[in-house]
């Protein structure tokens, strides 16, 4: 039987506020366990969450980034369970009314098509602490530094019938509350994470199988292989005759498996009702208005501009808009260039090789914009050739100074004197008789050979279009 | 309506209240004569009526994004029974 | 000494007659003396509390003082007191030292106001007869054999016995009025918003509102305007100007209108108590106030409605007492789940572990919407009674208890019944309202109290009314004899 994969995404970003999204302790990461819990984030007796006005502005630029509706009144709710990790019994949540809803986000695949996923809503709540399972006598230690951190909960429709789609959309999500400057999107410290909820369905049929939820994949590799697996392991049930529960499992990254989750093995009766500390948060339309005017351009639009502004290929444009930072770098230099491909070839080619290798992102890169523009000025100018330029480069990026000083200190500067120049090309010719005579003979393509021997004379640094035209002449004879 | 044993048993589980089996029988007789009572809301014709959360209609006041919260672990840690390095600690979790 | 209202006391201390630290001297005395029979104090910060108190008398001396400085306080044991042991009147929190101080706490202190102990109440706030506290039951100093109502039977019981002029308390189904009327002083809640929650432990946050317990709607007026006010900290907290409540209180009553409601006349009310009410009446008439019978067809729905809706917030915010991070800790958990199970289980009364069962339940799955839903639009009608009632007139009044004080045990067996104690103070906190209890007579020898309703934040209205029929009678003055004289 063929199958049809059917995933919906639950993405968890938190927002980088400064402090919590009901108290005034820090979110900072990496601080000494509980140094960032305060009372309202150990839920003390008597304390009260009031909200944190900067995730209402992220939550708002998320549904306006995604074509969705920003609730003009949505209600906080309490989700009660028990679990070390949260502090008060329950997690403050927003459930029936939630913030933003009803928005879509376009993706692209590999293959260049392109593919709207539906986003059923996103709401704000808050995070939990974690446990940590190192063996305190045979107990676990609680820190509480992440409780109360801010998280907007982006759920998707189940609109995704691949692993790739499922990657695709997350990573356009990643891309998007990066480029608003919501959330740092640091998977490592699992400011970005998701849940994924995965069935298979006969082709053809249109009601969904039952669903397994796989919890906390924060890599987009475990996204994709944890798809994989849970995919093959539900048809195989399926295919021997058997029945998937319904479960949340676990992604195991070591045995490239899922497992059920143990702990949340019992049915959950979450008891949802509107938190009575908090009151319903409206949004008017003038605070709408003032987040909108305050957008970034988003990344999609800044695609289509460079490829219409600078004349940039649909893969170009979107590997220079993946990332603000990388976006900003390449307009610094390609606005003082009059060639923008060849800025767009420096930044997509050079630049990301040197730091990919050094593994640096763009912002600590050792040469900034207005030093690759420097380099790239020499070349417009015809000082250096581009292969020099390489080398001039490489001194930049070890520290050797600007382009021009690194130009000057090597000695790298073209020769563009037609009559040095001359000099050279005659002591080649003089020096390769035979060659001369077969090309004087007819065999054009020893010219090459004439050009390389110049240049090899001239330590690359000839000119190279002004080397054409003198060798031609003076072959000629 | 009478409450079973099982019932209040899994309440008082989702509610996370140990209580001993002599416990039970009275438990179950107090609280179906609270369910009981409370039933007596069916008389009310509400259709239509918007729930009331709360009684103030107003809505969530915003406070502005600073850190205004010290770190006061020793402070807070104080009403704790079982702190090592900071932490809290509690029987394994597994999950 | 003990005897004076706290506007006496205030005046005392300004006129130089006796200074702060003799007067909590003077009453810490008395606690010693007395509160063995009452228990009525769960903490007493004796220390401190002359430490407060001289400092206060210092600032008089160099002139930089407040009015109400160096009157002596008591706290209801839900509030937090930094340094202090905040107990709630559970086991649960027997151990408990709060780090910080409640915004109630705090704004008194700053005025320089004295603390002199923490009162004695129902665990967590939880009962009408203050029979549930850890610390055992509260007595009526008006009969010992009796309970003084609850949950902040202890505050009610010492500003009766005249061990402090005034207490705080709180206000969840009738907390503060209730114990007033049965120990025969003033008990006012203010408007649900008005008084910061911040540092209140809570039981039902839609419905808790802090209030004062007093001899006299004076005192009360007196400080409950230093209490009161916007608070940052509390996102339910209203941000509205607060009047100054002793300037309109002697305001005079004529063409007040008052609404009685008809549906608390009925035959559960007992005829005495109904005599007493409808003689109160009368005096406010012959101030210049007219009377008339107002209907509020829905309030019978509002005991039951209020035990949907207290228990169900109670049973979540009670959730994180577990045991981790404060509080009762069972000894040697087997595993994760018998921690809180047996903290819980072992760190909780009967009354709270019922009232956690009940709001448990009625959120569950597949009965959200039968009972917790049902009793939210049932609460929206209650609420619209109210509205509907103010139009036409300006106070609303009612008894505040259907009946005096009842015998220590008489109720505990049956917890239907005990909730029927507050069937004329609960409408009040679905509604939001301001309500405030005054003595209007005796009933057996036991007193009796006179509940009056306000408009949302017109709590400066029932303390002129109370205040105005307070001058015009004595219900007010008559003190416990005995031991207590």
């Amino acid at each position: 039987m063929e199958w049809e994969t059917v995933i919906g995404l639950e993405i968890h970003a938190q927002l980088a506020t400064r402090s919590k999204i009901f108290s005034g302790a820090a979110t900072a990461y990496g601080a000494a366990p509980n140094s960032q819990a305060c009372l309202v984030d150990l839920g003390y007796p008597g304390v009260l969450p009031v909200l944190n006005a900067g995730v209402v502005r992220m939550a708002i630029a998320f549904g306006l980034a995604t074509e969705s509706t920003v609730a003009a009144r949505s209600v906080f709710a309490r989700k009660n369970y028990f679990y070390p990790d949260l502090p008060k019994g329950y997690q403050i949540s927003q459930y029936e009314l939630p913030v933003v809803h009803d928005g879509r986000i376009e993706i692209r695949l590999d293959d260049g098509s392109r593919k709207t996923v539906g986003i059923t809503r996103a709401h704000l709540e808050e995070d939990a602490g974690k446990s940590l399972h190192e063996d305190f006598h045979g107990q676990s230690g609680i820190d509480l530094n992440r409780a109360g951190t801010p998280l907007l909960e982006i759920v998707s429709e189940p609109d995704l019938r691949s692993a790739k789609e499922a990657v695709a959309y997350m990573k356009a999500i990643h891309q998007l509350v990066r480029y608003l400057g919501i959330c740092d999107g640091n998977m490592q410290e699992g400011s970005f994470r998701c849940d994924a909820n995965i069935s298979v369905r006969p082709v053809g049929r249109h009601e969904f199988g039952t669903r397994a939820e796989i919890k906390n994949l924060n890599s987009f590799r475990f996204v994709e292989r944890a798809i994989l697996f849970e995919v093959e392991r539900q048809i195989d049930i399926l295919e021997s005759g058997g029945k998937v529960v319904q479960e949340t499992r676990l992604y195991d990254p070591d045995k490239d498996e899922t497992r059920p989750m143990r702990s949340k093995e019992e049915a959950n009766d979450y008891r949802y009702f509107p938190d009575p500390d908090l009151l319903p948060l409206e949004i008017g339309p003038e605070q709408v208005e003032a987040v909108r005017a305050a957008l970034p351009e988003l990344p999609w639009q800044k695609r289509d501009r460079f490829m219409a502004e600078y004349g940039l290929s649909d893969y170009d444009a979107g590997v220079l808009s993946s990332a603000r930072a990388v976006a900003d770098y390449f307009e610094t230099v390609a606005a003082g260039v009059a060639d923008k491909k060849l800025a767009a070839n420096w930044v997509m080619g050079e630049l990301a090789g040197a730091l990919n290798k050094a593994g640096l992102d763009i912002a600590a890169s050792p040469v900034d914009a207005h030093g690759l523009l420097g380099l790239l000025h020499r070349i417009e100018d015809q000082t250096i050739s581009g292969k020099i330029a390489k080398e001039v480069f490489e001194a930049m990026w070890a520290g050797e100074g600007d382009a021009d000083a690194v130009i000057e200190a090597r000695g790298l500067k073209q020769i563009t004197d037609t009559g040095a120049l001359e000099d050279v090309i005659r002591e080649v010719i003089a020096g390769n008789p035979n060659q001369l005579e077969q090309y004087r003979a007819g065999k054009d393509k020893l010219f090459g050979f004439f050009v390389g021997q110049v240049m090899k004379a001239t330590g690359g640094k000839a000119n190279p279009a002004l080397v054409n035209e003198l060798l031609k002449k003076l072959l000629a004879g | 309506m009478k409450l079973t044993r099982d019932e209040v048993e899994s309440i008082a589980h989702l509610a996370r209240l140990g209580i001993s089996g002599d416990e039970i029988p009275p438990l179950a007789d107090n609280l179906s004569r609270i369910i009981d009572f409370v039933q007596q809301l069916e008389r009310a014709d509400t259709e239509g009526v918007t729930p009331m959360a709360h009684p103030l209609n107003m809505t969530q006041p915003l406070r502005e994004d600073r850190v205004t919260e010290p770190d006061q672990r020793d402070l807070y840690q104080q009403n704790a029974t079982a702190v090592e390095a900071g932490l809290y600690l509690v029987p394994r979790v597994i999950e | 000494m003990h005897a004076m209202t706290l506007a006496q006391m205030a005046r005392g201390l300004a006129a130089g007659e006796f200074s702060s630290a003799e007067l909590v001297r003077h009453l810490l005395d008395r606690i010693g003396r007395l509160d063995g029979e009452l228990n009525a104090f769960v903490t007493v910060t004796g220390d401190a509390a002359l430490e407060a108190a001289q400092a206060a008398d210092a600032a008089r001396a160099a002139g930089t003082i407040g009015p109400l400085a160096g009157l002596p306080i008591a706290h209801k044991d839900i509030f937090c007191t930094a340094g202090v042991k905040t107990s709630c009147g559970s086991r649960m929190l027997d151990n408990f030292v709060s780090p910080y101080d409640a915004t109630v706490v705090e704004r008194l202190r700053a005025a320089g106001v004295v603390m002199l102990g923490k009162t004695n109440m129902d665990e967590f706030a939880m009962g009408s007869s203050n029979e549930t506290s850890f610390y055992g039951p509260v007595r009526n100093p008006w009969d010992t054999s009796r309970v003084p109502g609850g949950s902040s039977g202890g505050s009610a019981a010492a500003v009766a016995a005249r061990l402090v002029p005034a207490a705080t308390g709180t206000d969840t189904g009738g907390s503060i009025r209730q114990p007033a009327a049965l120990t025969g002083i003033t008990g006012i809640k203010p408007t649900y918003g008005r008084v910061s929650r911040y540092g209140m432990i809570a039981f039902a946050s839609s419905l808790d509102q802090a209030g004062l317990l007093t001899q006299t709607a004076e005192d009360a007026a007196l400080l409950l305007g230093a209490m009161a006010g916007h608070d940052p900290r509390d996102s339910t907290s209203v941000d509205a100007p607060v009047p100054d409540y002793t300037a309109g209180l002697d305001a005079p009553l004529e063409g007040l209108k008052i609404g009685l409601v008809e549906q608390f006349m009925d035959e559960g009310l007992q005829p005495e108590n109904a005599a007493a009410i409808e003689a109160a009446l009368k005096v406010l008439e012959g101030l210049g106030a007219t009377v008339r019978r107002i209907s509020l067809p829905n309030i019978g729905l509002s005991v039951p409605a209020y035990y949907v809706v207290a228990p169900a917030e109670c049973s979540s915010n009670l959730s994180r007492f577990d045991g981790v991070r404060f509080g009762y800790r069972t000894a040697e958990p087997r595993d994760l789940e018998d921690l809180y199970k047996r903290s819980r289980g072992e760190g909780f009364g009967a009354e709270v572990k019922r009232r956690i069962m009940t709001g448990t339940y009625v959120l569950s799955a597949g009965y959200y919407d039968a009972y917790y839903l049902k009793a939210q639009r049932v609460r929206q009608l209650i609420a619209a009674d109210f509205r509907r009632a103010f139009e036409e007139v300006d106070v609303i009044v009612g008894p505040t208890s259907p009946t005096p004080a009842f015998e220590l045990g008489a109720k505990v067996d049956d917890p239907v019944t005990m909730y029927l104690n507050d069937i004329y103070t609960i409408g009040v906190n679905l509604a939001g309202l301001p309500g405030l209890s005054a003595p209007c007579g005796f009933v057996d020898g036991l007193p009796v109290g006179l509940q009056l309703v306000g408009r949302a934040f017109d709590e400066g209205r029932i303390l002129n009314v109370a205040h105005r029929y307070q001058q015009a009678t004595d219900w007010h003055a008559q003190a416990p004899g005995g031991a207590f004289a």
